[in-house]
């Protein structure tokens, strides 16, 4: 019963029966969550966990076109802050490379995710962009491209719409340490603290950018730091804790809704993979990514789960079980599809008119 | 009927569509209580508020990429570059993000980023370039490029109703040189993509845009004159996309061509308009193609310099007495 229950909040249908809610579900048990916010919470860290694993056993059997980029040890980060947006006001954010997660909780689909590194036809972006670079306004997520901190500007002008038209939506973007190297994300901050816009900037300080560690990124100690020279408020939290990183995310969504303006919030992270799968991590001092396995934020919320008698073992073993059907079946659905016909190159580069073959293109070879 | 200026047109192109269409606003550098550095848009904050005329930070790529990010969720902004100059500076958010998001992300992004640009008014390298040909090359925008005062109020009407990004590139020289009689209360909307005659002529064809036009009447003038030559100007307004068609048919009418423009030459449009002018029409040509153009250096300051550097009247006139001839 109690379980049917989260199910169907996960789903994103109905988050409560109409009729006979289980007391236990409808009380929130710590920061304003309830139990079955809780368990949602479990389920997207742990969806995006496995359905990265799922995609590199895909990348080994070389059925992922391109590379393949983890956030194993990040989940809690883009899982945490996304939650704090409210879907039903229509926010929205962008992510960044390691921030499947956070799409994930703003309603993309583990399919949509294996068709876009399969580059399958039917992909979001009809085999034409890679992996968690697809969006949907609707849902409320605007994919990245790889110029890094381009997204913060962007993201300050869905902000500025929203602020035009007086609606109390929210954007958040995510940063990391590297992207707050760039002027576009400084342009971007400065410009939407200047506006006071309704944003949120989410920067994941996950200790390195490709192969450079922070130290050699920037003089500063603390991303957070930055914060001042903006006039804005800067907090730093530990990104391996989902409910303080739902927290503080929260209250910097609240600020922003309530017309305050822009927060930064730095999130403390590790990122145990390399930037991309190939990458083999020569640069990164022994010892240091055990470290970071021994403060991994599922085991972590697992533990305060279980302990906190918020969660039993059986109810997260259901969810794992749920999890792994789903993504039995993302997978058969489209592991084999086809990838898109080559003509379908040429189209939407304009909106009213194709581009042409080139004249060479029916000649005999 | 009123005269009005290039600039003035442009003024009334960009009032009537903010009238016309609550979803338009204007962001740039000191664009609202100051009305722009050279103008354009004065009055506008104290007619449309300064929710839609905004006063920027000195940021480029925080304009553009603003501007990107409300248009996706359907508004209609309008970007200044304080001068031309500083598109550079959006370069990487207009070719990466911008150019890029409805092929793959199949985002809308109907953004228009307009300036003043060109050469002949003692600016110095920076605040006289022509930044066409750097964005030519990039899929998914559009550039026009105005020379009367009639096509500044159709185009930049034109480019805000535009689905897709587009480059407005005005001339600063024209601003308050060029005046026309355009009637008020008439719609003018310039079409994206079509080039006009800007004369008519038989015996060869100049092929240019913006302030150059009319350097190649006064040489069309001056041939007429003195050589009995008809000389056909083409004012491709739009370089992207380009008039083929209009370019095939004044290479088939006059079979001597001639591209001029004000920017460098290597690298330049004119490299492309000679590209497609061969694939398009090689077997009507009775002379080569020829490029009138700046000279290969960043555009110098002092008078002597920059008419040295820059295309004049009388380098059209040599350059079409030499197809003439040929």
């Amino acid at each position: 019963m109690a379980f049917r229950a989260t199910v169907g909040a996960i789903g994103y249908t109905p988050r409560m029966s109409a009729t006979a809610p289980p007391p236990a579900q409808s009380q929130a048990v710590i920061s304003g969550l309830t139990r079955a916010q809780l368990h949602e919470l479990y389920y997207w860290m742990r969806l995006t966990r496995s359905l990265e694993e799922r995609l590199v056993n895909l990348y080994r059997q070389t059925k992922v076109i391109g590379g393949l980029f983890r956030s194993l040890g990040q989940e809690a980060d883009a899982v945490g802050s996304a939650y704090a947006l409210d879907r039903s006001k229509g926010d929205i954010l962008s992510p960044l490379i390691r921030n499947l997660g956070s799409m994930l909780v703003q309603g993309a689909t583990p399919l949509e995710v294996l068709r876009q590194y399969m580059a399958k036809a039917q992909s979001p972006t009809a085999g034409r962009e890679l992996n968690i670079h697809f969006n949907d306004l609707t849902r409320g997520f605007i994919g990245q491209i790889s110029h890094l901190g381009d997204m913060v500007p962007v993201m300050a002008g869905v902000a500025l719409h929203f602020k035009m038209t007086k609606q109390p939506r929210v954007g958040l973007v995510y940063v990391g340490d590297g992207a707050m190297s760039t002027g576009a994300f400084h342009e971007g901050i400065n410009f939407a603290a200047v506006q006071r816009l309704p944003l949120v900037v989410v920067s994941e300080n996950n200790g390195y950018a490709y192969s450079t560690p922070m130290r050699v990124q920037t003089a500063v100690k603390s991303l957070a730091d930055r914060a001042v020279a903006y006039g804005i408020p800067g907090v730093t939290a530990d990104g391996n804790d989902v409910l303080e990183v739902y927290q503080v995310t929260r209250t910097a969504v609240d600020r922003a809704r309530a017309g305050e303006g822009v927060t930064l919030i730095e999130l403390m992270t590790y990122r145990r993979k390399g930037h991309a799968e190939h990458d083999n991590q020569s640069y990164v001092p022994p010892g240091e990514i055990e470290a970071w396995e021994r403060n991994d934020p599922i085991d972590r919320y697992v533990r305060r789960l279980t302990e906190s008698g918020w969660a039993t073992v059986d109810e997260l073993g259901a969810l794992n079980a749920r999890i792994e059907k789903e993504l039995d079946a993302a997978i058969a659905l489209c592991e084999n599809e086809p990838l898109p016909d080559p003509d379908t190159a040429l189209t939407d580069v304009y909106q009213d008119f194709p581009i042409e073959p080139h004249w060479y293109r029916g000649l005999d070879a | 009927m009123p005269e009005v200026t290039y600039l003035e047109a442009l003024r009334q192109g960009l009032w009537e569509e903010m009238e016309r269409d609550e979803r338009v606003f204007i962001l740039g550098e000191d664009v609202g209580a100051y009305g722009g550095a050279f103008k354009v848009t004065e009055g506008f904050q104290s007619r449309f508020g300064a929710g839609r005329v905004i006063d920027t930070p000195i940021s480029e790529a925080a304009i553009v990429g603003a501007a990107a990010g409300a248009a996706h969720m359907g508004m209609r902004p309008v970007c200044e570059m304080q001068f031309i100059d500083f598109i550079s500076c959006a370069y990487d958010m207009l070719t990466n993000y911008v150019a890029t998001a409805r092929y793959r992300a199949n985002l809308a992004t109907p953004i228009v980023v307009r300036g003043p640009s060109g050469g002949y008014v003692r600016g110095g390298p920076f605040h006289s370039q022509n930044p066409e040909a750097a964005f030519l090359h990039t899929p998914g925008l559009k550039i026009v490029c105005p020379a009367t005062a009639r096509d500044a109020k159709g185009l930049i009407k034109s480019a805000i109703r535009d689905d897709d990004p587009v480059l407005y590139f005005e001339h600063k020289y024209l601003y308050r040189r060029i005046k026309e009689d355009l009637p008020a209360g008439e719609e003018i909307l310039t079409p994206i993509g079509q080039a006009r005659i800007a004369r008519e002529g038989k015996h060869l064809s100049v092929i240019t845009w913006s302030a150059m036009v009319f350097k190649a009447l006064d040489a069309a003038e001056r041939l007429a004159r003195e050589d009995g030559l008809e000389v056909e100007v083409l004012d491709l307004r739009s370089l992207l996309p380009m008039d083929d068609e209009a370019i095939a048919a004044t290479v088939k009418k006059t079979n001597r061509v001639l591209i001029a423009h004000e920017d460098t030459r290597t690298g330049g449009v004119a490299g492309e308009i000679t590209a497609r002018i061969n694939e398009l029409a090689f077997e009507w040509l009775d002379a080569p193609v020829r490029r009138v153009c700046a000279h290969d250096v960043p555009l110098p300051y002092a008078p002597t310099l920059e008419d040295f550097v820059l295309p004049q009247v009388d380098d059209l006139v040599a350059a079409c007495r030499w197809l003439a001839r040929y």
